[in-house]
């Protein structure tokens, strides 16, 4: 699947398209197909979104339910957080939280 | 130290007006991403994997209690309550918002600091010897040249577009505790056979991609000369430097394509052109620098410390060196907790530091480019009562120069240049070594992590050097061995193949086990690769 992803533009948060709108957390992304550049367009002419681009990620089914999981290692560290650094990421809870990116 | 004059005020807080007037019009899609890029940039400001990183000057890497208080209150009031200072002497933040940006900017320049020039193809921040005004083998202090560089490079019109960034590192010591020559201009001040101060420059050296040690082009400047010779080697690098391709840009690539002989001979060229245009500012400027610089008020005390604690003995032995006068010494406070991250301070650590440096060190610090803090000038008799309070806040780590001292970029952790982490095998190798009790054993071995072919780690110039790249998607990792970034400069060599995450750990630990096997009395890690060669590592690491 591809997905879209990019920076907020006032506080510079990683944000991932949901279908409607921009969500911190990537398990909201959703499968944009070939219409990635369109929306690109469109929300960084609205400035909802800063330096959008596509990525490959996929799914997986787990305990927790279907998690997204981006093709690439850098992504991976976008969508969590420093994993030097679990309590600034977004599951600063879950101990495990940093294998899903390796 | 150096302090701001209503200029130099004016022009820093003239400079947060205009980018705070640029990011309102990026705010309000007045202007694109792409033509607020270069503004923000050239403000230090970078979009990094996780946020907004926001790169602060520190010049040469001098600062004192009431400017370490502000990045302690910069970091609580628009970061996560911490910083990570770099290997050029600057500190980053790494969760700025832009549209908090402008205000923090105003706070710096309240204290006379700012982020310009941290950034972009331009003169980025002058650095120095962090002992620099201090050390016992000093010529004199390296500063007020770097000082009067660094007001000749801010703002300089002709050299805000340069083919590609510019690094200056001033010393004034035989001993190079700058990586000198692994600038694009590395000065080193000099006396000649007469009793005279001059300046030998060194230029196209770097790190990178192409890794090289700058050749000397002359070695003697007069000190009155010294900006005119500078303007000279920026003149025929800005000229022909490469401008079609970012990766052949640097000034190492002129050099080395010219050939050292031709770019010193259109230097020369150069520099009798410009002798006659009144380029070099009075030498009564830089006799107005030199006061700010002046020593502080030494008094005589006790020589030695006593030694009967066996841990401050350690620290004393470790993180101390040799000062001017002899009842002082310069201290070296570690940010290399066992299994820390490299560099990074808390908030809280900041205040504790400014306080310090009030308390005992004549109210300076200095940022060295192995990502630790100085005390430049401690008192023998007040070390113990230092120690203790670095202690009870986790600052005492006796580790610098050993194995443990590793300087890490931020790697694939915060960076988004980078194709592997960093911090997590420093925290790891940090960690191996202590547990075995090995650290003190091996003696100075500098080891460093870059997450890419940047080098922000510096790791050709490791003892032991590791460089993290992209292998079909997953991190890996090549060692390096025989680099120095001290007076011996040299560049390390790649072992071989590379290694995966705990792979790389181990081969680490082995060629430490062949240095211990191999070496004779006296000898580093360095000394002994240099006597007995790569072969005997490899062997260990592949066969």
């Amino acid at each position: 699947m591809k997905i879209l992803t990019g920076n907020d533009l006032k506080t510079g948060e990683v944000i991932w398209w949901d279908g409607t709108g921009w969500s911190r957390h990537v398990d909201d992304a959703v499968d944009v197909g070939e219409r990635g550049d369109v929306i690109l367009a469109r929300e960084d002419a609205e400035r909802r979104v800063n330096s959008g681009y596509s990525i490959e990620a996929s799914k997986e089914d787990g305990p927790d339910g279907t998690r997204i999981r981006p093709a690439h290692i850098k992504d991976r560290v976008r969508a969590l957080g420093p994993t030097v650094r679990p309590d600034l990421t977004l599951k600063p809870a879950d101990p495990e939280a940093g294998n899903w990116v390796i | 130290m150096y302090l701001y004059d209503s200029y130099d005020q004016a022009m820093v807080d003239a400079r947060v007006e205009e980018f705070r007037d640029q990011a309102q019009r990026r705010l309000e899609g007045r202007i694109t991403e792409e033509q607020f890029r270069p503004l923000r940039l050239m403000n230090g400001l970078y979009l990094q994997l996780h946020a907004y990183m926001l790169r602060v000057a520190i010049p040469y890497g001098t600062l004192n209690s009431r400017q370490m208080h502000m990045l302690a209150d910069i970091a609580d009031k628009y970061d996560r309550g911490y910083g990570h200072f770099t290997t050029r002497q600057n500190i980053q933040y790494n969760w700025i918002k832009l549209e908090e940006t402008a205000d923090l900017l105003a706070d710096l320049a309240s204290v006379e600091m700012h982020a310009i020039q941290t950034s972009g193809n331009c003169i980025r921040n002058i650095s120095s010897d962090h002992f620099a005004g201090a050390a016992a083998d000093e010529l004199i202090d390296p500063r007020p040249y770097a000082e009067l560089l660094r007001q000749w490079s801010s703002f300089h019109p002709e050299f805000s577009f340069l083919p590609r960034k510019f690094k200056i590192a001033v010393i004034a010591s035989d001993t190079d505790r700058a990586a000198m020559k692994l600038h694009d201009i590395g000065i080193q001040i000099v006396k000649n056979d007469a009793g005279e101060l001059g300046a030998t420059f060194y230029v196209g050296g770097g790190m990178g991609r192409t890794p090289m040690i700058a050749p000397m082009i002359r070695d003697f400047v007069p000190l009155d000369q010294l900006v005119t010779y500078s303007e000279a080697c920026l003149r025929v690098y800005n000229r022909y430097g490469r401008r079609d391709n970012k990766y052949k840009a640097r000034i190492k690539i002129l050099v080395h394509e010219l050939g050292k002989e031709e770019y010193t001979r259109q230097v020369e060229e150069e520099f009798q052109h410009l002798l006659d245009q009144g380029v070099e500012p009075p030498l009564a400027e830089l006799e107005r620098l030199r006061p700010y610089f002046a020593d502080p008020e030494f008094t005589d005390g006790p020589k030695n410390v006593d030694r009967s604690d066996p841990e401050f003995a350690l620290w004393v032995a470790r993180n101390t060196n040799r000062h001017k006068h002899d009842s002082y010494v310069s201290a070296v406070i570690s940010l290399k907790p066992l299994a820390g991250i490299p560099g990074d301070a808390s908030s809280e650590q900041m205040h504790l530091m400014a306080d310090l440096a009030k308390e005992y060190s004549f109210d300076e610090l200095r940022v060295m480019h192995t990502q630790n803090i100085v005390l430049p000038h401690v008192k023998i008799a007040d070390l113990h009562a230092l120690w203790t309070k670095l202690e009870a806040a986790g600052l005492g780590a006796p580790n610098v120069d050993t194995i443990e001292d590793i300087i890490a970029c931020p790697g694939l952790d915060y960076c988004s240049l980078a194709n592997a982490r960093s911090i997590p095998l420093a925290q790891r190798l940090s960690q191996r070594f202590a547990e075995k009790g090995r650290t003190e054993e091996l003696g100075e071995l500098k080891l460093k992590i870059s997450g890419c072919i940047n080098a922000c780690g510096h790791h050709h110039a490791g003892h032991i050097g590791i460089l993290g790249v992209d292998k079909k998607g997953t991190e890996n990792y090549q060692l390096l061995l025989g680099g120095s970034e001290a007076q011996d400069t040299s560049m390390g060599k790649i072992t071989g193949r590379g290694f995966d995450e705990d792979g790389v750990i181990d081969a680490v630990e082995k060629v430490t086990d062949i240095y211990l096997d191999k070496r004779e009395d006296g000898e580093r890690f360095l000394d002994t690769y240099r006597r007995i060669g790569m072969d005997p590592f490899k062997e260990a690491l592949y066969d």
